[in-house]
């Protein structure tokens, strides 16, 4: 273990350049890790990355042992929320909360307020296999720069999911997607925009409907906010009467979401996983008949990403967590359509070829895109257009 | 130290509830130093106001917890009038326990998984009338006028109010006096309204109370099946507390205090009520007419549903957690698979390891304090009458309204996430229903053996251990049992206590329960609503047991 | 030695159910209290006690021989006590009961069990100690009973009208039985009942506790009744 170690430090280098420094306080980090009880705290709504922590759990005992404990949170502010209220009573060493799967403006207010240990992605043996400039998603937060805070995970993309058999040929943009709606009252839903996914939902239309998409690359202000998403709450106030409920209830969730496709009480769903469709084929959370497809303006595509609290007891533990999920089999079984089909984050060319076969090997079903047919990710808007519009539905569906 | 025992009850239960509430009424007129609020103001009241869906969220949440006490209170006297049948009072005796013994959550979601517009009673109409091919597009759950979240409060309320008439029942010599007044010619239901119910109502009201307040406050029922746009005061208290903006903290605490309010307000106003019937039914009483003959169809189809559904939403728990692949409109799984219960074993085995013990160590806790408390009484003489409704506090103060502050205390004490943090949280509610479980057998038990043992020179000790806890095994066990599956149940005092890195299988349950997965969530509900129920098992079986040899021990308690 | 109560007054708030009586009983001998339920004779046997219901409160002395009982806490004063209701424990057999009022000097578990197994021959129940006490007929659970409260080894018997619930028949011999088994060893026996025939059976010295309105009469009778004859 030890050797390979050594070897991907020098692979990590670039050009042979040994780097012993690094490499002796890796081990010392490994040597601390060991025996600490890691507290990831991750939003457990969802059966299948439930499933993955919970085989990454297994390993990380077997190979450093360090005891992964899942945290399933139903809201990832939660754990934000938790490394605050220890921060508001002082303190500061001790933490109960080791590693957030974190993003956007959950990253941000933790940034902000110095919440977060780090930078800590160059610590990692394996951080230098990550597709930095392929996807650049993986150093940038919504907009916001990792700057090392942040290790990421897995990739997601915004894809849309439709039952085929009821919906031949869905529509392929958002404006579209809400005339459909209209001729087909009740059955389209999204989640709730207090859900990321929800948020997502309004994010891409935003995208698309906004007179210049790139305003969205810098923070909102409130000058700017309004007229920018005029064109979004036009197009929704159109769209929501005729969606699921009359546009008054909405899933709390995307598994919530896939739970009413499943039950037929829906056409069309959002995802942010590529593979949603060909997965929950395959485990029996969709039918058979669902397929996937995306918008003919591109989707939005981010990475998921894990931050360690500046408070958490078990930093090391964390950190030799942060690495394993970077190594190719965890990103291979992270990305097996029968564990989570997450997109990996890892530069396959950079692999060596043993590595490289599990990506290759991998089936790929037929409800799930090429990646030719995905077409390249859009950029996340700023996380305050997020926070924004999300206050902005609220006051909209409680009025 | 029998002599502490009240004190310490007093403290355990009080001493959160108060600390608690103070840290949280204190953030709601703006004091929080450390978040910056120092001077005290009217800012967070102002900001609650602000907030658009306010108002239908208080008039939700009164609307629901009126309803679903007022509904659950008809209904639970209307089957105590009807149990002067033998054979009504077995049905219902039977019926019971196990509505009883399920926790809130797992008949929230297993009556979700009934009505939701894919649910076993559309896909019954499907198959039998509408031949619906999907679901039909109406908010059966999570309506916007809190139907389904009334109506699931009530499969849970009636049962336990039924319980506590029927216990109450008992002290007043019901059947004679009903008697009494049918030889005067009054009809059966009269009869008992004007003859018994008067005598029963004084220890009704505490349980009623209790009922109306975790009604209008409860929050793992309202998530799982409440509206949500806006949803009841509650839950959206838990939104701002769980919000990464922490000036929302301030209007948290001033919509728990607002909640807070809210239920002083109907408590108050069901003491007025209560006025108010009593005095209708003394107007009634002097016209002397006599009233029907007490025809019981209406109630006992009342009682039948409540029975039924909630029995039938174990029962899909059942099916789905054992379902291969269950799509609407089929009436049954077209295969069946343990392949559910499988994948969830090895987590489901820590975490039900985790709520049984968390669960015994509050409920055994709970069990010697009350017993202390309650030796003691016997030994000074006196009952503390004050104290008693000061035990019923943690029960009427919202969950919300105290939780919070005392999670904040707890994370300044370094307590919160350990088990000694959650084991007392639980005892905060898991103590008031194991006295009250305990108290009335405890003093009604015969003291002429406890001084025949005294005198034949057993020391009190001896007295205790060998004649009353053996003789009183039955209470015991009950009380023990009801302790259980309350802690079982809790959502709210766990996720606080806990930190969120403690999971019991409600937590899990309620997580999950908005997941896409059934037959995983399924699973969860399954799991978390066995558990209580192998508690009342093991109460009511092991007595019987131990009684098989001792015939005087079916009658002693 | 003798059981001796010394001014005995016995108060429900502020009326006095018993006022200062006071009265001896020698060893083998029978003092028999009489009156009306609810005059306050079950009190008088719970103060001898030390078990009186919480709401009444007790003045005076208890004596045995030259021994204070008082202060002593019920468990300590060895004073067995009989009540119309045998009050076997339910959960435990007959001979458990028994070994429950076992005197614990008798100390090993073959010995216990010779002492338990004389008791009930005694009785005329032998044999009969792993039976459940529900399975017994009346007259020989009254006895089982009795020697329960024999074997604490007591140093005097009350009696609560202990014969209340026997038939006619069964009655006269069980009462035959309990006053030969305190005569045979030496207890000073205070029995208290409504029922003439008691007394009369009893043969000892009666004492009349008469209601509230007889109040005047009770400690003339109550020191008439410690004559000579009880002595």
């Amino acid at each position: 273990m030890t050797l390979t170690r050594r070897r991907l430090f020098a692979a990590a280098a670039g050009l042979g350049a040994a780097r012993p420094a690094a490499a002796a306080a890796w081990a010392e980090i490994e040597r601390a890790g060991r025996g600490q009880t890691v507290f990831w705290n991750a939003w457990g709504g969802d059966e299948r990355t439930n499933a993955f922590i919970a085989w990454a759990a297994g390993r990380m005992a077997g190979d450093h042992g360090v005891e992964v404990r899942h945290v399933r949170l139903r809201d990832t502010a939660e754990a934000v929320t938790r490394v605050v209220a220890e921060k508001a009573a002082g303190r500061s060493a001790g933490g109960s909360v080791d590693l957030i799967w974190i993003n956007g403006p959950n990253f941000l207010a933790m940034k902000q307020q110095g919440l977060l240990h780090g930078p800590v992605l160059d610590l990692l043996p394996h951080a230098a296999l990550v597709d930095r400039e392929g996807k650049p998603a993986t150093l940038v937060d919504f907009t916001v720069p990792t700057e090392g805070y942040e290790v990421p995970w897995r990739m997601a993309r915004v894809v849309f999911v439709h039952d085929a058999a009821r919906v031949p040929a869905p529509p392929r943009s958002m404006a579209a997607l809400a005339d459909w709606a209209v001729v087909h009252p009740g059955r389209l839903a999204h989640p709730s925009v207090r859900n990321f996914l929800g948020a997502t939902f309004l994010k891409q239309a935003l995208a698309e409907l906004a007179a210049d998409a790139t305003v969205l690359q810098a923070p909102a202000t409130d000058d700017n906010f309004m007229p920018v998403t005029a064109p979004l709450w036009a197009w929704y106030g159109a769209m929501r009467p005729h969606l699921w409920r009359g546009g008054r209830n909405f899933p709390d969730s995307g598994p919530s979401l896939r739970g009413l496709m499943n039950d037929g009480e829906i056409d069309i769903m959002i995802s942010f996983n590529p593979s949603e469709a060909s997965v929950a084929i395959a485990n029996g959370t969709l039918p058979p008949s669902v397929r996937t497809f995306v918008l003919a303006g591109g989707t939005i595509g981010n990475c998921s990403f894990n931050a360690i609290p500046f408070n958490a007891a078990h930093k090391e533990g964390a950190l030799l967590l942060c690495d394993f999920l970077l190594t190719p089999e965890a990103q291979a079984k992270a990305m097996d359509p029968a564990m989570m089909g997450s997109p990996t984050v890892l530069a396959l060319d950079r692999l060596a070829p043993a590595e490289r076969k599990r990506f290759d090997d991998l089936p790929r079903p037929p409800a799930t895109l090429s990646d030719g047919e995905l077409g390249r990710p859009l950029p996340e808007p700023h996380p305050s257009w997020m926070t924004r519009i999300a206050t902005a539905w609220e006051t909209l569906v409680n009025a | 130290m029998l002599r502490a025992a009240p004190f310490l009850l007093m403290a355990i239960l009080l001493l959160p509830v108060a600390a608690g509430g103070l840290a949280t009424l204190l953030p709601a007129f703006g004091y929080l130093p450390a978040l910056g609020g120092t001077a005290l103001s009217l800012d967070p009241w102002r900001a609650l106001l602000a907030w658009p869906g306010l108002g239908r969220a208080v008039v939700l949440t009164a609307g629901t917890g009126a309803a679903a006490t007022g509904i659950s209170l008809g209904l639970a006297v209307a089957l105590a009038i009807a149990a002067r049948r033998a054979g009504v009072l077995a049905v219902i005796e039977a019926a019971l326990a196990p509505l009883l013994a399920t926790p809130h959550a797992a008949l929230a979601i297993g009556f979700g998984f009934l009505a939701a517009p894919s649910g076993w009673i559309a896909r019954l109409a499907a198959w039998a009338v509408t031949g619906w091919q999907v679901p039909p597009d109406i908010a059966t759950v999570q309506d916007p006028a809190g139907i389904a979240l009334v109506l699931a409060l009530c499969l849970k309320e009636t049962p336990y109010l039924l319980l506590m008439i029927l216990a109450a029942l008992a002290q007043v010599q019901a059947p004679a006096r009903q008697l009494m007044a049918q030889g005067l010619g009054y009809g059966p239901r009269r009869a008992w309204l004007f003859g018994v119910f008067p005598l029963v109502w004084p220890q009704m009201r505490l349980p009623v109370m209790a009922v109306l307040a975790f009604s209008l406050s409860v929050v793992d029922v309202a998530i799982i099946l409440g509206p949500s746009n806006p949803p009841t005061l509650a839950v959206q208290v838990l939104r701002w507390f769980g919000d990464p903006d922490l000036a929302l903290w301030f209007v948290a605490s001033a919509g728990a205090m607002l909640l807070a309010g809210i239920v002083l307000a109907a408590l108050t106003l069901l003491r007025g009520a209560e006025a108010a019937v009593a005095w209708a039914g003394r107007q009634v009483a002097r016209t002397g007419r006599r009233g029907g003959s007490g025809f019981d169809g209406v109630t006992l189809g009342g009682g039948a549903v409540v029975a039924i559904v909630a029995l039938a939403a174990l029962a899909v728990l059942g099916v789905w957690s054992l379902a291969q692949s269950w799509r609407f409109p089929d009436l049954l799984p077209r295969g069946w698979t343990l392949a559910s219960w499988q994948a969830q074993a090895p987590g489901l085995a820590g975490t039900a390891g985790v709520t049984l013990g968390i669960g015994v160590a509050a409920t055994a806790i709970a069990l010697l304090l009350a017993v202390a408390c309650l030796e003691n009484e016997r030994r000074i003489g006196h009952r503390p009458h004050a104290s008693l409704a000061l035990l019923y506090l943690p029960l009427l103060v919202p969950q919300v309204a105290f939780l919070f502050g005392m999670q904040a205390l707890l994370v300044r004490l370094r307590l919160d996430g350990t088990l000694a943090a959650l084991v007392w949280a639980h005892l905060i509610f898991v103590l008031p229903y194991v006295f009250l479980a305990l108290a009335d057998p405890w003093r009604a038990f015969d003291t002429r053996l406890l001084r025949t043992a005294s005198c034949l020179g057993a020391p009190p000790w001896r007295v205790l251990l060998h004649v009353s806890l053996p003789l009183l095994a039955r209470p015991l066990l009950a009380a023990a049992a009801a302790g259980f599956a309350v802690s079982a149940g809790l959502y709210l005092p766990t996720l606080f206590a806990g930190a969120g890195r403690v999971a019991t299988l409600t937590t899990e349950a309620v997580t999950l329960s908005s997941g896409g997965d059934r037959r995983v969530v399924a699973v969860m509900a399954a799991a978390q609503a066995l558990l209580p129920l192998l508690a009342y098992a093991l109460a009511v079986g092991l007595p019987a047991w131990r009684a098989r040899r001792r015939a005087g021990l079916a009658v002693a308690a | 030695m003798s059981l001796r109560l010394e001014r005995v007054s016995i108060w429900a708030g502020a009326r006095p159910l018993v006022r200062d009586l006071s009265l001896a009983v020698a060893p083998g001998a029978v003092v028999t209290v009489m009156g009306p339920s609810g005059v306050g004779k079950s009190s008088l046997l719970a103060f001898a006690c030390g078990t009186l219901p919480v709401g009444l409160r007790g003045e005076g002395r208890v004596w045995f021989g030259a021994e204070d009982l008082g202060g002593l806490a019920p468990h300590r004063r060895r004073l067995g006590i009989l009540f119309q209701d045998d009050l076997l424990f339910p959960h435990m057999s007959v001979a458990g009961n028994l070994l429950f009022g076992l005197d614990p000097a008798v100390r090993g578990r073959a010995a216990r069990q010779a002492a338990v197994a004389a008791a009930l021959a005694e009785a005329e129940l032998p044999g009969l100690g792993p039976r459940d006490p529900a399975s017994l007929s009346g007259g020989q659970r009254a006895r089982v009973a009795l020697m329960r409260v024999l074997v604490s080894r007591p140093r005097a018997l009350l009696l609560d009208e202990p014969f209340g619930r026997l038939d006619a028949a069964l009655r006269a011999r069980f009462r035959g039985f309990v006053f030969a088994a305190a005569r045979a060893r030496g207890l000073p026996v205070l029995l208290v009942t409504h029922d003439v025939s008691d007394a009369e059976a009893a043969g000892g010295t009666v004492v009349e506790l008469a209601g509230q309105s007889g109040e005047g009469r009770q400690g003339n009778q109550g020191s008439a009744g410690k004559g000579p004859r009880a002595l």
